[in-house]
């Protein structure tokens, strides 16, 4: 019966490019007409194997402005640019730069365009000096030779009068990551770029290197400079942007000056529907507490990776753990999976502290895990499809005896998996299936054996439409008979669909939980990217449901959250 | 006491060393070469051997040791050029593919050998390089007996190692594919042609270590002997890594292998020669040493082995 959560009119979340919402609107937005845009893009397209990263995106971006390119991950912002700067060949498409058609095949031609970019992994060599660094490919010359005291006077006076500070003789593994990315724009601005793509500058950025890179960026801007700065956050799209693009599942979903919009609204256009489904899911049968995760603290070089996650999943439920990717996700996947130890803190199954249970032994009682669709962690590629299935039970009976594997148990197993969970695609290699079939087959081969405590991860990355609704089901399925399952995944569309419970996650921390009811999406949006959403009770108002209020408190718990936020 | 510090100083000692030196230091600048564009190149057992055999063949049939030394040279570039394809373009494992080579080469020369002159061990003699004095220079006392009468391939060596540092060190060509070994990305970013300049540069490293085999069938001796590189390029790739991926570094680091084994021979034939056992632990002992202290500090280029495809890098 919890399997008619599906039918209940919501949608299934739409893969890349069928994403429903404002249309691409070319020459829509001219109200306040600026002056001819200094880049047009216009129709970008460009697949990668399966995955349509750009499908049919526009982008102007006019002289002169700080242009903020905003999207969740995945939504195709960064394989935009790269296109613009040359790394990747678009596959249909037109770039103009000033009105003219550009043709742009290598960060050569960007470069004479005028386009310079900042990367989101420092393209910098750890090991040379930062002018050493800044001139590669352009060095000044005396007699055949690298004239590097002119090289140093260079840097030196670029920094100056872009206000970059930075010693030129320094070695860059000796800079901190801030000074790093000066380094990174005074190569782009020595090479005379016009127009400067920022990819994602602030994600390794402290706050208060932030707001220095901000005062770069205007003044920059003040002196001529035009800016492209991608980013998924929404407080800093607000502070500096003068106009916004959003981009989604690949497309523009809207472009405006940023003194017309709302982060609320902005919010909207990232994630792509505007009213939160508050279709009343069948209510969970809530058993006992089988997954506890007590003040589980991960350090990682120099911040906490994970910091006191507490979180408990019940029998019954399905509990989405929401965040923008890179903000403790792997390592909570890993310290469940047993594959990294928490430096504080218990998980318990079942109630049993596991710490010193690696992944064989957390299995064997009854626990799943699904790693990723993509990057596939699941599958042996090179292995046989009854290879793969048996993983993970291959050392004992019924499929292995003394040792060797008893083939008529394998092949029966394989038998069962694959027509039970759709799997095609033949017998041979798994990596000759298709990302959808290799998926099934792992969701198979773990959900399989009725495991009664499930970690799902991104499960559906990657995947096809149907593959997709197969794994929603299956998972509907554990719940319904009495599973826990703790949902890690990056994709909005697909935790509202199946959570029972929402935790969501930013810089580690669980900023905030209750029932999925409780949220809209407007208001994950805002949380994930680590705001509060308006109003401000939600932050931190997330009730640890308390421990051990087993079953008896299923409406009980969390209301707490409710926040009063519109 | 005295005897065997007379063998160590002894000039006898010193211009073996150099000639010993030649074929490890000319492969291990090449090894420097390649592995600062981020390919291990384990075929330097192969430029040397294909090197000494087409030398000493084209020596042969021509009658010209120089022609033999151009055979080398090509002989050379054209196992660099295989090592670029296997690993460039078709992305074989860097290691894998330099064995590979190695192999082909022990193989094809062993059966040429058989074939061309019917000899299972060694070829006749050929026509070999004429030893070199530099004018004026006999005349010094130290210099000029240690720096006289050698093949001009010693004085190849001698002068490489200087000439590259700078290069590598100084130009913007040095540059640029020291970038390229480090980080290819940021080398791609900047505009510099990643694939051209390491393919470039294991066409150089093939024609250097290629000269290296060369001394050994026309400047050493002067004839070629089946598996005559006997392991030497491997000695050169570890020299390369004891001179710290620095050009005069691995030129110095062969100079010292080379100088412990000549000294090990020196010894050998003193009148009244220390315990064996002792001597022969020396070169060990000195290698040991050396090891100890150039592995503390070492840093191989970061991108060393890794394959980079242009556009296809990162994700999202």
């Amino acid at each position: 019966m919890t399997v008619s959560h599906n039918d209940a009119g919501r949608p299934l979340p739409p893969p890349a490019g069928a994403a429903p919402g404002p249309a691409p609107t070319p020459g829509g937005g001219g109200a306040d007409a600026p002056p001819a845009p200094a880049i047009e893009m216009i129709g970008i397209y460009k697949r990668f194997g399966p995955v349509q990263a750009s499908a049919g995106a526009h982008l102007r971006v006019y002289p002169g402005e700080i242009h903020c390119l905003l999207g969740e991950n995945g939504a195709g912002k960064s394989t935009l640019m790269k296109i613009l700067y040359g790394l990747y060949a678009m596959d249909a498409g037109e770039i103009r730069i000033r009105g003219r058609t550009a043709v742009i095949r290598s960060p050569g031609d960007a470069m004479r365009a005028g386009i310079g970019m900042v990367h989101q992994h420092f393209m910098l060599v750890d090991d040379f000096t930062v002018a050493e660094n800044v001139i590669a490919g352009m060095e000044p010359r005396r007699r055949g030779l690298i004239d590097m005291a002119a090289a140093r006077r260079l840097v030196a006076e670029y920094s100056r009068r872009f206000g970059l500070h930075v010693d030129p003789g320094a070695r860059v593994e000796d800079l901190s990551v801030g000074q790093q990315q000066r380094v990174e724009i005074l190569k782009a601005l020595i090479r005379g770029a016009e127009f400067l793509i920022l990819d994602e500058p602030t994600a390794v950025l402290t706050p208060q290197e932030a707001d220095e890179l901000f005062r770069v960026m205007r003044q920059l801007k003040a002196e001529g400079k035009t800016i492209i700065f991608i980013t998924h956050k929404l407080k800093e799209t607000m502070a500096v942007a003068d106009r916004v693009t959003v981009l989604r599942a690949g497309r523009d979903a809207g472009s405006m000056p940023a003194s017309q919009t709302t982060p609320q609204r902005l919010a909207e256009l990232m994630v792509g529907r505007r009213v939160l489904l508050q279709v009343p899911a069948p209510p969970a049968q809530r058993g006992p507490a089988l997954l506890q995760l007590e003040n589980v603290t991960v350090k990682g070089a120099g911040k906490d990776l994970l910091r006191s996650v507490n979180l408990q999943v019940r029998g019954g439920e399905i509990l989405g753990i929401a965040g923008v990717e890179g903000n403790g996700q792997l390592e909570l996947e890993e310290v469940v999976a047993g594959w990294r130890t928490p430096d504080q803190g218990r998980v318990r199954i079942a109630g049993r502290d596991v710490a010193g249970m690696g992944p064989r032994r957390r299995r064997r009682p009854g626990c799943a895990h699904i790693p990723p669709g993509r990057p596939r962690r699941g599958p042996a590629p090179a292995l046989s499809v009854e290879q793969n299935v048996v993983l993970g039970r291959h050392w004992g009976q019924p499929y292995a005896r003394l040792g060797v594997l008893r083939r008529p148990a394998v092949r029966e197993l394989a038998d069962a998996v694959t027509s039970r969970f759709d799997v095609r695609g033949g017998r041979g290699p798994v990596g000759g299936l298709s990302g959808g079939n290799q998926q099934k087959l792992v969701v198979g081969r773990e959900l399989y054996h009725n495991p009664w405590v499930i970690l799902a991860c991104q499960p559906t990355r990657g995947v096809d439409v149907g593959a997709i609704e197969r794994i929603h089901r299956e998972l509907l399925d554990m719940r319904a008979r009495g599973a826990a399952v703790l949902l890690i995944s990056a994709d909005l569309d697909e935790l509202l669909a199946l959570s029972d419970r929402l935790a969501v996650i930013y810089e580690g921390e669980i900023v905030a939980e209750g029932e999925t009811g409780q949220f809209t999406e407007e208001m994950l949006g805002l949380l994930m990217a680590g705001q509060r959403p308006s109003g401000g009770s939600g932050r931190n108002a997330a009730g640890r449901n308390g421990t051990g209020r087993d079953g008896a408190g299923r409406d009980g718990a969390g209301p707490t959250e409710a926040t009063a936020g519109d | 006491m005295s005897e065997a510090l007379e063998a160590i100083f002894h000039v006898n000692t010193l211009t073996s060393t150099l000639r010993l030196a030649t074929p490890i230091a000319l492969a291990a600048m090449a090894g420097t070469l390649s592995e600062r564009v981020g390919v291990i190149n384990l075929a330097l057992e192969a430029k040397l051997l294909a090197g000494a055999f087409a030398g000493a063949y084209a020596s042969y049939v021509t009658g010209s040791a120089w022609l033999g030394v151009g055979a080398a040279v090509l002989a050379g570039v054209l196992i660099g050029a295989l090592l670029g394809l296997f690993t460039l373009r078709w992305r074989a494992n860097h290691v894998v593919a330099g064995i590979g080579l190695n192999i082909l080469a022990l193989g094809l020369t062993t059966w040429l050998l058989q074939v061309i002159w019917g000899s299972r061990g060694t070829s006749p003699v050929v026509p070999d390089l004429p030893g070199w004095s530099i004018p004026g220079l006999q005349a010094v006392p130290l210099l000029g007996p240690l720096l006289s009468g050698h093949s001009p391939l010693v004085y190849v060596m001698l002068l490489a190692g200087p000439l590259l540092w700078v290069w590598l060190f100084k130009t913007p060509g040095g540059l640029r594919a020291r970038m390229i070994g480090e980080h290819p990305e940021a080398a791609d970013t900047v505009g510099i042609p990643v694939r051209r300049t390491q393919f470039l540069l294991l066409l150089a490293a093939g024609a250097l270590a290629a000269l290296g085999g060369a001394q050994l069938s026309l400047g050493h001796l002067s004839w070629f002997s089946q598996n005559m590189s006997a392991g030497r390029g491997y000695m050169a790739l570890a020299a390369n890594v004891f001179g710290r991926w620095n050009p005069l570094g691995s030129m110095l680091a062969a100079l010292l292998f080379a100088f412990t084994d000549a000294l090990q021979m020196r010894v050998q034939t003193l009148p009244s020669p220390p315990p064996t056992e002792l001597v022969q632990m020396l070169p060990y002992l000195l290698t040991i040493l050396v090891v100890a202290g150039a592995f503390r500090k070492a840093r191989p280029p970061a991108a060393l082995g890794r394959h980079y495809e242009p556009g296809r890098s990162g994700t999202e």
